[in-house]
């Protein structure tokens, strides 16, 4: 199998893009693509180990993910990393704004990256920005 | 000795049946066959997708009473 990368640039903090991010990320990882994602802006913030806050829905389907059962966002990201071997980063910008630390994160996310290292990695290979 | 497992994934949505089938095929062995139920029609057109890509063996997929039933056979 041919290996290709995915790197995935998640910003929104909408449980929309975050669902589709997380989708793209686990089926790529699961799919045997290396899988990097880069969590920035809006969405690192739901990645806070004790945040139990919810990710708002943008339109109509965000209210429909949740009252239909679809797998959360979260738990996806987890299975890319588990399954997948995915590699998921906080922006090291963003880490710094928000005052988190990265035992702070949750469990699956490594140590944070620069936007110079993600350049380069998203050089080689699909780009995806939710 | 192989045996078939079932992976009840009903009523949730893709990518939940796919991901809840890869859970259980790293448990498996070679040689099991995996039964995944799945009320996702997406899940039921994915799922072949990937077994195809990945390079495990594709049994049979069929539909009864609106459940799609494909079972696959780890390779490796």
């Amino acid at each position: 199998m041919a290996s290709d990368r995915i790197s995935v640039m998640v910003t929104s903090g909408n449980r929309e893009q975050l669902q589709m991010a997380a989708m793209v990320a686990s089926v790529g990882a699961v799919s045997g693509s290396d899988v990097t994602v880069f969590l920035s802006m809006n969405a690192l913030k739901f990645f806070v180990k004790d945040s139990s806050e919810k990710a708002p829905a943008e339109g109509e389907m965000g209210a429909l993910l949740e009252d239909k059962n679809a797998p959360d966002f979260m738990e996806l990201f987890g299975q890319a990393v588990e399954y997948g071997d995915a590699k998921i980063f906080p922006c090291s910008m963003a880490v710094d704004i928000l005052g988190v630390k990265q035992d702070e994160l949750k469990s699956f996310v490594s140590e944070p990256l620069g936007l110079t290292a993600f350049l380069s990695d998203a050089s080689e290979g699909q780009v995806w920005h939710f | 000795m192989s045996e078939r497992k079932l992976v009840d994934a009903k009523n949730t949505f893709c990518p939940g049946p796919l991901m809840e089938l890869i859970g259980q095929m790293k448990m498996a062995e070679i040689g099991d066959e995996l039964e995944i139920l799945s009320t996702d029609q997406g899940s039921a057109n994915d799922i072949p997708e990937w077994i195809n890509k990945v390079g495990h063996e594709m049994v049979e997929s069929f539909e009864k009473e609106g459940v799609w039933h494909i079972v696959v056979k780890k390779t490796k």
